[in-house]
């Protein structure tokens, strides 16, 4: 394609990613960058039914002004992603001199909270990512294998799990895995434990989460690999047939390797939504025991009355850097493939 | 001694009000205006609301009503533009300093001059002398008790600090009847950091150092509430963490408790007869809050829950909407509502279900604190102390982690330097 023609075939998307992804993420990281004004307070006297006593308040008009001439707020650099609810150099720094080895450190940084979040996001991401792809991939060969007449009803039953909103399926779990519920109760009754109980043990509570992104995920994975088996060359895997290779042969060296720009694919796909791991932990009401970066942006926005925009804005550009991370890999290979086929 | 003043103030002003209502019909400011009340929804709230609706939506060129959950968390963005999306917002002592913060409520002098008559002069939320908003119901938290189960495990009297009730637990556990008597809202975030503000208040405590927005949580006394809530935790449910009002009610109905710390607002819902049976509900007492470590100020926060006008609306849309809510706010609500609030309103005859907020504000329970950066305060303790509670750190650690938390986020804030 000449270049001027690709120009003019790309300029739509190119120009909605600038606006709709691009644009916001340099509006977010401009506003990391700036702090609130100083607040202007005034003690003064409040009665109401519980009596009088002397209570502080902004004083509105000095703040308004001071807002008016310098509207972003007071410029604070990168400190905000260095302070204690982010990279919290100056702490880290401290348990490290602290530290008496590798354990006493890790203790350390488990208090917190942006690495507390980093390590159950980390093990959420890289448990709940690969289950899903080989669970996807078995189930979809099984699908495959199944007579005809069947096919329909097994995708349909397959796909549950994905139409049932986050929030509805995780609330529902949540609900089940309560000392009170059908599955918390029985576990009560099976190890004759009372005080055995998911939502108060930070184990416990970490793999019904990992448990629960892979049922809701597994779909996702699943319909796509089902829709590559359809594309699997009959000759190619007759031939292997006839060289003698059996079933899980022919599925190594044939079908997966047929599949491997989908599980690029699928893999880059579920380290994004993992890594932003949300829902099932406000709705199991988990925060005692697992949050993640999400959790913190959306509570620093949700300080009613204090927003925290460069708080929120920090973390936000810090999950994006995450990301970027983990999918670095991914991405070279993927490139390294293209490159090899176009030659 | 806190509801009879309430009474005998509520005489007076009748006597006064009377005046007001010349014809017998409510006063409803200008004709034609536009009244959009924003609120949260709780009967109190729906009985202010409807009653306001009631009285002047004939009048007004406009009238609705949005009462919703969470309103806290967009209020403030409701009232920016101007015209702001709604004139009134009903609020608590918390969101009352939160729309102030942003200057979004106007000063309320001149309309309580014209249209307050029946308002009784503790209603009016005053600061620096000027009306802020109309109170109309009290609320604070407090014990519950099932007479029931403590006279079944021996415990004489009701309990009345937290050292009676840990005793009392001990007795229910000893006798078999209950593993967990004890029941309160400990969700991690916003009720986590309420029940500290409960003890810490009782064990005599500050929140910041007199005057400025420096923390002073890391103190003997904040060791010491930390404490007694830890030993009552002993007491509830291993799930604790994740109960809010909600679940606590559910265990209290389901009469798997039997002494809880949850909202008067409650009273009401497990007193009636839906969803519990008549061997919890004949049997619940409501009483004070309990005291700590011999100190006499209950575990308790006060909260009064009142109407605002926003500042960012034409006048007549905000003078409209003061005359409607505050047109309800009088014997004839009372007359239909009585049991759905600890009414601050007159004519209001006090109930079983208020006898425990009112016993909680006489024994001189703490208001909730109306501090600009109280809210960035809550929220660290209602992070930071979790580890505490799930006995991974000390006390002494978990208050130092509460202060580095809150010095953070208050210098982003712009309250500490």
């Amino acid at each position: 394609m000449k270049h001027r023609t690709f120009f003019w075939f790309i300029l739509p998307t190119l120009s909605a990613m600038i606006l709709f992804i691009a644009l916001p993420i340099v509006s977010v990281f401009i506003q990391s960058l700036f702090v609130e004004h100083e607040q202007v307070l005034v003690v003064s006297e409040s009665c109401g039914p519980f009596g009088c006593n002397q209570t502080t308040s902004i004083d509105a008009e000095a703040t308004a002004a001071l807002r008016e001439e310098k509207p972003l707020g007071r410029f604070n650099g990168l400190s905000t992603y260095f302070d204690r609810s982010h990279l919290a150099s100056a702490e880290v720094a401290e348990i490290w001199r602290e530290s008496t080895g590798l354990a006493s450190f890790v203790n350390g940084l488990m208090d917190l909270k942006f690495y507390r979040a980093l390590i159950f996001t980390l093990t959420y991401t890289f448990t709940v990512t690969p289950a899903v792809l080989i669970l996807g991939l078995a189930i979809a060969v099984g699908v495959n294998n199944l007579p005809r007449a069947f096919r329909g009803v097994a995708i349909f039953i397959s796909l549950l799990p994905f139409l049932v909103a986050t929030v509805v399926g995780s609330m529902i779990l949540s609900w089940m895995l309560d000392g009170e519920g059908i599955i918390g109760a029985t576990l009560q009754n099976i190890f004759n434990d009372p005080s055995l109980t998911i939502k108060s043990s930070t184990p416990l509570m970490w793999i019904a989460l990992i448990v629960y992104g892979i049922w809701h995920t597994l779909p996702f994975s699943f319909i796509t690999f089902y829709a590559g088996l359809q594309t699997v060359s009959k000759d190619t895997l007759e031939a292997a047939q006839i060289d003698g290779a059996n079933k899980w042969q022919s599925m190594i060296h044939v079908v997966v390797p047929h599949l491997m720009p989908l599980v690029s694919f699928v893999t880059l796909m579920l380290l994004m939504d993992n890594f932003r791991v949300f829902e099932p932990i406000v709705s199991f009401n988990a925060e005692a025991h697992a949050q993640s970066l999400s959790i913190f942006i959306w509570s620093d926005l949700r300080e009613a009355g204090n927003p925290l925009y460069a708080s929120a804005g920090a973390t936000s550009i810090l999950t994006i850097i995450g990301v970027a991370i983990l999918l670095t890999p991914v991405l070279i290979r993927t490139w390294r493939d293209f490159n090899a086929k176009s030659h | 001694m806190f509801l009879k003043k309430v009474m005998v103030a509520g005489a007076m002003s009748a006597l006064l009000g009377t005046a007001a209502y010349a014809g017998g019909h409510a006063m409803c400011g200008p004709d034609g205006a536009s009244v959009r009340i924003l609120g949260s929804d709780f009967p109190a709230i729906q009985a202010v609301a409807g009653a306001a609706e009631a009285n002047c939506s004939g009048s007004a060129g406009e009238f609705t009503i949005n009462l919703r959950d969470d309103t806290r968390d967009m209020m403030n963005q409701a009232l920016t533009p101007n015209p702001a999306e709604y004139t009134s917002v009903i609020v608590a002592n918390s969101t009352l300093t939160q729309l102030m913060n942003d200057d979004l409520v106007r000063p309320l002098n001149d309309l309580v001059d014209k249209y307050g008559a029946n308002l009784k002069p503790h209603q009016l939320i005053t600061i620096d002398g000027n009306v802020m908003a109309i109170a109309f119901m009290a609320n604070s938290q407090h014990l519950f008790t099932r007479t029931d189960i403590l006279a079944q495990a021996g415990v004489e009297g009701t309990p009345s600090s937290v050292e009676e009730m840990v005793a009392a637990a001990e007795k229910i556990r000893a006798a078999g009847i209950m593993e967990y008597p004890i029941a309160m809202n400990m969700k991690v975030g916003w009720n986590v950091g309420e029940i500290f503000n409960l003890f810490y208040f009782a064990n005599g405590g500050e929140l910041f150092k007199p005057g400025t927005a420096e923390p002073a949580v890391n103190s003997a006394a904040g060791v010491a509430a930390l404490n007694s809530i830890k030993s009552l935790l002993e007491y509830t449910h291993p799930d604790h963490l994740s109960h809010a009002s909600n679940e606590t009610q559910a265990l209290w109905e389901a009469g798997q408790a039997a002494m809880a710390i949850m909202w008067g607002s409650r009273g009401g819902a497990v007193l009636d007869d839906e969803g519990s049976t008549a061997d919890v509900t004949e049997n619940t007492l409501l009483s004070m809050a309990p005291t700590a470590n011999g100190g006499s100020t209950p575990a308790a926060t006060l909260w009064w829950d009142g109407v605002t006008i926003a500042k960012n609306v034409p006048d007549a849309d905000a003078e409209a909407s003061f005359a409607a809510l505050v047109s309800g706010l009088n014997a004839d609500l009372m007359k239909e509502h009585n049991d759905k609030a600890i009414w601050l309103i007159d004519g209001f005859q006090p109930g079983p279900a208020a006898a425990g907020v009112s016993a909680t504000a006489n024994a001189g329970a703490k208001p909730y604190p109306m501090i600009p950066f109280v809210n960035l305060m809550h929220n660290a303790l209602g992070s930071e102390l979790v580890d505490f509670y799930k006995g991974t750190e000390s006390a002494e650690d978990a208050l130092a982690d509460v202060e580095a938390a809150y010095v953070t986020a208050a210098k982003e804030a712009g309250f500490l330097n």
